[in-house]
């Protein structure tokens, strides 16, 4: 965050030019390939951005909601003792301060001075302890909350989270949001303390949020006023980016990548990972399924190489186990490559399995995701050169999520799941017996390292045990894990700053006007 | 001035038919042999413009759009073959049957008919089709249930009309059953009004099916059919016009020559 | 009066018929409004408080009668997918922009093609004639989304007459959202222009050789006379018939074209409501539209009394 105060010494003396500089030139740059934040250029402070998004938001209560999307909008509006950094660390945020006890029970918080609600009251310790047991009461027993002991009141500034039992992870998930206790409708009238407040909401149309002035963090956020806007169809979403409506648009497939930069427009191209897992989950009871040598098969008769090419221009992670490259500590990747494309090996197999001549496979896919949709055609191609006749059954979300999420009643499905940057986020669903086991993963030696590995509190050793367990899986192919895929964001080359988090944050504080753009 | 009308009548008839044989046939030759593979993908060819090779050009996946634009109308014209035929089914059997016994059975199922023809088309299809489930036999049902009212009125009303009639009341003296009257007697007469039905109904029955599998509750993916390829196109089309070109104008085409068929026929039976 | 009465009762069984419909169809589909909102990391405890509050948990006769208890004082309870919103707060967002969007279509329907219709009929079988016949024929052939992508692109995109998704709400400025939506507007009336100039053009020719028509000669009345006075009057009695259906067939045609353009109307909203399990919303969209139907229908019934003494009962 050094880089934020030069800009800002920066910025005090270019204001008064960024004011007299009046439109103009327009920058005729189509694309660049910076690797996490898009060119630097000199910020200015003030402006309004459109981002638009192809859903909708859940709910503006920041401890009722469940889905990627909305907490990535939100992360503009809310923060907690401490938050994610783009580089995938925890800074402190609410809190100025924290230490974790050696035995990992007890997490210690200072709070930060001077943070206050949009509301203009200050944070104090009750509203931190109300926030986290409204927090962990809503998320009930079968979440991580259920170690939590209790939140202490020290003193006026300092809060103590004492858990059961000790969990080095536990720090990601204080990352919750903390609001005002007196606010009796945080759905309604949503109060927090992020670097944008809540202006408006329209269901179905459009979020606004403008600039937070008490802001504790000097010089952010540059621009005045954010709206996020729900266009259900990507095409339709796409169509107003080339039109200008709106500026910044997230997930572009590469047939958009190629337009825009064909139809030299004035966007630029922003590379990162959506840091998804994307994969084709199994359904490891299923009959031909719960062969391990038909799964690994699988692995082999799918060319991720080839989705890759088709899908993201080669710019996607493969990834061989459920776990994103972006969390360095805990990522192996040694699992990328236990399977390469090999549809001999994976003929082999199948005949070793008795099922030589191939058998039926239906692939469930959600229907208002392309992208899954696209990599299941893919897939099924690539599967008819083994013999195995797979077909796609497209279904709409919710009877996705009641039918193979739920119900786990399904042969295979195209998905890819998000996490948080806790390790355990991500492997502790293959547990025997979890309720978001969808994968129906049941492997005794993965249950004992599990177990192990959630009790380890020295780091080194926590990710030895997170890596053995990424081996189990891609060995035991607990599904076919293909890529984290590539986001191509795109981004009016008038605004300069986006940046990639390793988890869900579209954050909006750090976007800005390029200097000399105009308005 | 009738002279011009009776030619253009023959027109419409004859230019009708012809455009629905030639995609007829290029549907049915396009189940069993295309140019190309209609699913295989192929990597080195994607977005090609139309050329020799391939005259259409090919789709972001490398797929020939000729090939899936044969392929694909086959599953136009098979849903529209099997709606149309379901709801000229049913609708006879409804229309005849109410038509011929009246009652207080006729009153309900006409109620029921008419608001099943007041309401939107699409919207009713959209429902039902949420409601089944996305797929080629869901948009079958939905459609073909939609399609039951158009037939059922006409048949009803012609089973009204010659109920009354001479050669009816004869037959009826000479101890003929009601169902011989109706199906043998009366439903000849119908022929032409229900070829003109039958005409609108695929008409309305590929728009129908373009729009479903437009908004992705049609035929499943990766086998073509024209509303999705269609819509994949939406978002090429500033770089790849040529993917939606050849589905779009195949629709128009196939749509056009089933009303002028349908023009033609109601210039027949004048 | 016993006609009206009649008429009112098949109103409220249709309503009604529609609704148990739609509320049975959603209580079978797989998938329901709390798990759709909460998606993929809700733990099953959110799950379970969320559809205790949604009141899922309750036996199907008792939510549905909830419902229609509701639904006669006026009240459609609050939508699933919103966290904050009621039904009727969304309708009354949603609600002006489809009807505004209907009325343009509609007027732009009956401005062009009337005239169309009578100049078509009044050169039948001359080269105007069959240009015209010729064009709606074709453009009645092109599917609704099909003509809503190609006038985003054209003229959206490559001519810039018109920006693509700037919608301006009604709220705003009326005649700002009336000019949004003049392209939208189109698309949905040119298929049906095509529609209605054939179906007027038919009728009028249709009643050509009638023998009104030609004692309206013998008294030495010109030809455009005969036609404006005499032949239009009459040959407009089953174009009414045939508008109102058409006023459906707006309804539906605008929850594609909504889709195409990004409109915030009724259709849309009723799309992700199918999609999001929000039962309230659907019904009372399908409710709206249903009575709106209905209610055209009856309207035209009454129309067509007036204009036409001959029809009784």
């Amino acid at each position: 965050m050094k880089k934020n105060t030069i800009l800002c010494s920066l910025l005090v003396l270019l204001v008064s030019a960024a004011l007299c500089a009046c439109g103009g030139d327009k920058n005729t740059e189509t694309s660049s390939t910076a690797a996490n934040t898009s060119s630097e250029d000199t910020p200015t402070t003030g402006g309004s951005v459109v981002f638009g998004m192809t859903q909708d938001l859940v709910s503006l209560d920041p401890h009722q909601i469940t889905d990627a999307g909305t907490r990535s909008v939100v992360f503009n509006i809310y923060e907690g003792l401490v938050k994610p950094t783009s580089t995938g660390d925890l800074e402190p945020a609410v809190a100025s301060d924290y230490t974790i006890s050696d035995d990992a029970k007890t997490y210690t918080f200072t709070l930060r001075d001077g943070v206050t609600f949009h509301d203009g009251s200050a944070v104090t310790a009750e509203d931190v302890k109300y926030s986290i047991e409204r927090y962990a009461e809503i998320q009930g027993e079968s979440s991580a909350f259920s170690l939590l002991d209790q939140v202490e009141i020290v003193d006026e500034k300092t809060v103590a989270v004492h858990l059961t039992e000790g969990n080095s992870e536990f720090l990601a998930n204080l990352t919750l949001a903390v609001i005002p206790k007196a606010n009796e409708d945080p759905a309604g009238n949503p109060v927090g303390t992020g670097p944008f407040k809540y202006v408006s909401y329209t269901p179905g149309q459009n979020l606004t949020l403008a600039k937070n002035e008490n802001y504790w963090k000097e010089g952010a956020p540059y621009l005045d006023e954010v709206q996020f806007k729900f266009i259900a169809d990507t095409d339709t979403a796409f169509t107003q980016l080339q039109a200008g409506t709106i500026d910044i648009m997230n997930y572009l497939t590469t047939a958009q990548v190629q337009t825009l930069s064909q139809s030299g427009s004035q966007f630029e191209i922003v590379e990162g990972n959506m840091n998804l897992v994307h994969a084709m989950f199994l359904n490891n009871e299923y009959e031909p399924l719960s062969d391990v040598r038909v799964r690994q098969a699988l692995c082999y008769a799918v060319d991720r190489d080839a989705i890759n090419s088709f899908l993201f221009d080669g710019k996607s992670h493969i990834i061989g186990s459920h776990m994103i490259p972006s969390l360095q500590t805990w990522y192996e990747p040694e699992a990328e490559t236990v399977y390469t494309y090999d549809v001999n090996k994976a003929k082999e197999l199948l005949a070793e399995a008795g099922y030589g001549d191939g058998f039926d496979l239906e692939i469930t896919v959600p229907s208002s995701y392309s992208q899954h949709v696209d990599t299941a055609q893919i897939i099924v191609e690539q599967l008819a050169a083994v013999g195995i006749n797979a077909t796609i059954q497209k279904v709409e979300w919710s009877t996705w999520l009641e039918d193979v999420y739920t119900n786990r009643n399904y042969q295979a499905t195209v998905i890819g799941f998000d996490g948080t940057l806790a390790p355990s986020d991500w492997l502790q669903k293959y547990g025997t017996g979890v309720s978001n086991n969808i994968a129906n993963y049941s492997n005794e030696e993965y249950d004992s390292i599990l177990e192990q590995a959630l009790a380890a509190i020295d780091t080194d050793e926590k990710a030895a045990l997170y890596k053995e367990l990424q081996m189990n899986l891609a060995e035991n192919a607990a599904s076919v894990y293909i890529e984290d895929p590539a986001d191509f964001v795109a981004m009016d080359s008038r605004l300069g700053g986006y940046t990639f988090y390793p988890t869900a944050a579209w954050d909006m504080s750090v976007i800005y006007v390029k200097e000399g753009a105009g308005q | 001035m009738k002279i011009s009308i009776k030619k253009k009548r023959n027109y419409n008839l004859i230019i009708g038919l012809c455009l629905t044989g030639f995609f007829a046939l290029m549907a049915l030759v396009g189940q069993f042999w295309t140019p190309y593979s209609v699913t295989s993908m192929d990597p080195l060819s994607v977005n090609v413009a139309p050329c020799l090779a391939h005259p259409f050009g090919t789709d972001n996946f490398g797929r020939d759009i000729l090939s899936r634009v044969m392929n694909g109308s086959g599953m136009t014209f098979f849903v529209a073959i099997c709606t149309v035929l379901m709801g000229a089914v049913i609708g006879t059997v409804v229309g005849a049957l109410t038509g011929y016994f009246g009652g207080w059975i006729d009153e309900i199922i006409m109620r029921i008919n008419d608001i099943l023809l007041s309401f939107p088309s699409v919207l009713l299809a959209l429902l039902f089709i949420s409601f089944l489930g996305p797929g080629t036999v869901n948009v079958i049902l939905a459609l073909g249930i939609l399609f039951i009212p158009s037939f059922a009125r006409i048949v009803r009303s012609e089973m009204i009309r010659c109920k009354e009639l001479d050669f009816v009341k004869s037959a009826k003296v000479m101890g003929v059953g009601p169902f011989r009257i109706m199906f043998v007697h009366i439903l000849p007469n119908t022929l032409v009004s229900m070829l003109t039905a039958a005409a609108i109904g695929f008409n309305n029955a590929v728009l129908a099916e373009a729009s479903m599998s437009y908004l992705g509750l049609g035929v499943q993916p990766p086998l073509p059919s024209l509303g999705r390829m269609l819509s994949e196109a939406q978002s090429y089309l500033f770089n790849t016009p040529w993917y939606a070109i050849a589905p779009g104008v195949t629709i128009i085409l196939i749509i056009l020559g089933f009303s002028m068929i349908s023009e033609g026929l109601r210039a027949v039976e004048r | 009066m016993k006609y009206i009465l009649k008429k009112i009762v098949t109103l409220i069984i249709t309503l009604l018929f529609i609704s148990l419909i739609t509320f049975t169809a959603f209580s079978v589909i797989p998938g329901d409004a709390a798990t759709a909102r909460l998606g993929t990391d809700a733990t099953p405890e959110q799950v379970a408080q969320l559809r205790e509050e949604m009141g899922l948990d309750d036996p199907l006769p008792e939510r549905y009668v909830n419902w229609l208890g509701g639904a006669i004082r006026g009240d459609f309870g609050d939508s699933y997918q919103y966290d904050t919103s009621t039904v009727a707060s969304l309708m009354a967002d949603r609600l002006p922009v489809t009807l505004i969007l209907a009325v343009m279509s509609l007027v732009l329907i009956l401005v062009i093609s009337v005239p169309l219709g009578i100049v078509s009929a009044r050169y039948a079988g001359k080269w105007l004639d069959t240009l015209i016949n010729q064009v709606s024929q074709v453009t009645m052939a092109i599917p609704a989304f099909f003509l809503g992508i190609l006038i985003t692109y054209i003229f959206g995109l490559i001519l810039s007459w018109f920006q693509p998704g700037a919608f301006v709400d009604p709220s705003v400025s009326f005649w700002g959202c009336v000019a949004s939506l003049i392209f939208p507007a189109i698309a949905v009336a040119l298929p049906k222009i095509a529609m209605v100039v054939k179906f007027l053009r038919n009728s009028i020719l249709s009643e050509m050789p009638k023998d009104y028509v030609r004692t309206a000669y013998s008294r030495g009345n010109g030809k455009s006379r005969v036609l404006y006075v005499h032949i239009l009057r009459n040959a407009l009695i089953p174009v009414i018939t045939f508008v109102a259906i058409i006023i459906a067939e707006i309804m539906a045609g605008s929850i594609i074209v909504e889709q195409v353009f990004g409109i915030p109307g009724m259709g849309q909203l009723l799309i992700t409501s199918i999609s999001a399990r929000d039962y309230p919303v659907v019904q009372a969209i399908v409710t709206y539209i249903t009575a709106i139907v209905v209610i055209v229908n009856f309207l035209v019934d009454i129309l067509y009394r007036l204009v036409d003494p001959r029809v009784k009962a």
